[in-house]
């Protein structure tokens, strides 16, 4: 008796299972004929990203194969960590990786706190066409391209017709030699980069300080709160988030030395505190006369993966320290 | 009491905090100012270091010894003609992409934009991207300027939120009841509405493709095919300046002069264009990078 109700109850589950498929199949249907379209927009840019996204993922499998020009990618054999623990023992590894991460922490040790400045100070300008002219002519270095930039870095710095040193003749100083000295390859760098950018980077900020409601800044001068105190208290609150947000995102871009410009601005001198795993990259696979894309692939992904788990840990601190996050 | 010292003290604040501004537009504007009036003085005047702020012997040899190099015209021409193709690429790409993943009715959003963001934080790498380039026959060719990057996902994003936030829900419910589909709904009221979010991104583009010379660098071989930038590479940054450009110049010393003021005229040439459109496009960028900050 119990068997049979248990059957009962099994079958009418089935055909309920069955028959909510089928509901689900025709609601999707409908779906489908009504909004087809969408899918059919969406399908050039999803075809896009999966090729020229997702595909050099599927080819980073060389890193763990001997590439074969012959065989191709799915042919050639697979050699493990070869390549990676090739890199880690090389007499590079450890001054490319010292390079690499010394430029970008400096570089984000200075480009994150100086834009939040900029917007702050910007912000408190009473006087508009002055706020205006700081903040059209700090733009306009971002539309320089990164070869005219490193050409003015050049022509600025050069040892004999250069400005700098043409200024310091004026004054009885020894011309330097700026590009050619390894000391102040990793300067030049972050600092040119701050000139470039840092008008540009603090927009977001200021978009943010014009959300601030007028009335909190009345409150506060009513209360006796000087400008100081009132950029302290209202100001950086409403600016903070999207500080974490976009140190955040830096933080993931942390291998991602700016490789253009560093090749660029690389010379034989400077080379010693010149190389990141971006222009090493190049030169090993595509630079060099025996062209090794395996191993150069294997530094590639290196740097990949680390970037990845840096993005996902500091992400995760945010959140949990309840600080604002990308998920 | 309090407010009257408050009021002084803000005073001094301001005082301070216009001075150092002042100054930070002094550094940034002055070397700008540098290039533009070393560009139009003349070779002997920059070399010996007589210009400071304005023009001193204002000539335009070296605007001459710019438009005699064979290679800057062949590299001006093919970047023009990368940055429009690939603007018009890349906006209707991005467009595409953005649409869709703006309406709250699109079934598989959320793993499309997981899809889409994924790629932001990691990729495969040079190599790989450079073999799949050479796998698909666009080494050498105009493509492997456009197709590489067209798509920034970022850019997608941008326009996703715009499209969400600024076209109104009712707009295309009231459109459909009118048995407006959805191709029509995007070409008539979606994108006419967009003109901000439109220029900005097109200048986005316009401006990478413009500066874009690693592509150049790594996947083109044929010296007719380089952009204005590799040119650029080539006389600013490894100074190798072709005899014909130097043209009639015959001491060593009137060439080495000559070619320093080349090199001015030539960032003057090709940053123009750009700074020239900035202007008439730069209100939109707060309007548009704001957008972008709003958390999606």
């Amino acid at each position: 008796m119990s068997e049979k109700r248990q059957q009962e109850t099994v079958r009418s589950l089935s055909e309920t299972e069955v028959s909510g498929d089928h509901k689900a199949s025709i609601a999707l249907g409908a779906y489908m004929k009504r909004s087809w379209q969408l899918y059919v927009l969406f399908l050039i840019p999803l075809l896009y990203v999966v090729i020229f996204k997702y595909g050099p993922m599927v080819g980073a499998q060389i890193a763990f194969k001997d590439y074969n020009v012959v065989k191709g990618l799915w042919a050639s054999d697979w050699v493990g960590m070869k390549h990676f623990v090739r890199f880690f023992n090389s007499y590079d590894f450890w001054r490319i990786m010292e390079n690499t991460l010394f430029i970008s922490i400096y570089s984000l040790v200075v480009s994150t706190p100086l834009p939040v400045l900029l917007a702050l100070s910007l912000n408190a300008v009473r006087i508009r066409w002055f706020k205006n002219t700081v903040q059209m002519v700090s733009y306009a270095p971002h539309f320089i391209s990164t070869v005219v930039l490193v050409g003015l870095l050049l022509q600025f710095m050069d040892p004999r017709t250069g400005m700098i040193n043409q200024l310091f003749g004026l004054f009885g100083i020894d011309p330097v030699h700026f590009m050619g000295e390894m000391k102040y390859f990793k300067s030049i760098y972050v600092w040119s980069g701050i000139w470039q950018h840092i008008g540009f980077s603090c927009i977001i900020y200021l978009a943010a300080l014009s959300t601030v409601d007028p009335a909190l800044h009345e409150a506060a001068v009513l209360d006796g709160a000087g400008r100081t105190k009132r950029i302290w208290h209202i100001d950086m609150p409403a600016i903070l988030p999207i500080a974490m947000i976009l140190l955040i995102l830096n933080t993931g871009q942390l291998l991602e030395t700016g490789f253009e410009k560093i090749y660029l601005m690389q010379n034989p001198l400077n080379l010693k505190t010149s190389e990141v795993i971006d222009t090493y990259v190049y030169k090993i696979g595509l630079l060099s006369q025996a062209m090794n894309f395996s191993y150069a692939t294997a530094i590639g992904l290196f740097k990949s993966a680390i970037s990845l788990v840096l993005i996902v840990t500091v992400n995760y601190t945010a959140r949990k320290t309840g600080q604002e996050s990308l998920w | 009491m309090d407010t009257l010292s408050a009021a002084k003290g803000d005073r001094l604040f301001h005082i301070v905090n216009n001075a150092v501004l002042g100054l930070f537009l002094i550094i940034v504007l002055y070397p700008l100012l540098y290039v533009l009036s070393a560009s139009f003085s003349s070779s002997s005047a920059v070399i010996s270091g007589k210009v400071w702020l304005w023009p001193v012997d204002f000539s335009l040899e070296g605007y001459q010894a710019v438009f005699r190099h064979r290679m800057v015209w062949t590299g001006l021409q093919n970047t023009i003609i990368y940055t429009a193709l690939g603007t018009v690429v890349s906006l209707f790409i991005t467009i595409l992409a953005a649409y869709p993943l703006s309406r709250s009715d699109f079934k598989g959003r959320r793993a499309f934009t997981l899809l889409f963001v994924f790629t932001m934080m990691f990729n495969g790498g040079l190599i790989p991207s450079y073999l799949l380039v050479r796998e698909l026959g666009m080494l050498d060719t105009i493509w492997a300027m456009v197709i590489p990057t067209a798509l920034s996902v970022w850019n997608v994003m941008i326009m996703m939120t715009y499209f969400r936030t600024s076209i109104p829900k009712e707009l295309l419910e009231s459109a459909q009841m009118d048995g407006c589909n959805d191709f029509m709904f995007l070409l008539r009221i979606v994108l006419p509405l967009s003109g901000p979010i439109i220029a900005v991104v097109t200048l986005f583009y316009g401006v990478d493709q413009w500066n874009q010379y690693f592509n150049a660098l790594i996947f083109l071989k044929k010296e007719k095919l380089f952009p204005l930038q590799l040119v650029l590479r080539d006389i600013l940054i490894q100074n190798q300046v072709s005899q014909e450009t130097l043209g009639d110049v015959q001491t060593a010393a009137a060439r080495q002069g000559l070619r320093e003021l080349l090199k001015y005229s030539l960032i003057v040439v090709s940053s123009a264009p750009l700074l020239a459109a900035y202007p008439f496009v730069q209100k939109y960028f707060v309007k548009g990078i704001m957008i972008g900050s709003i958390k999606g």
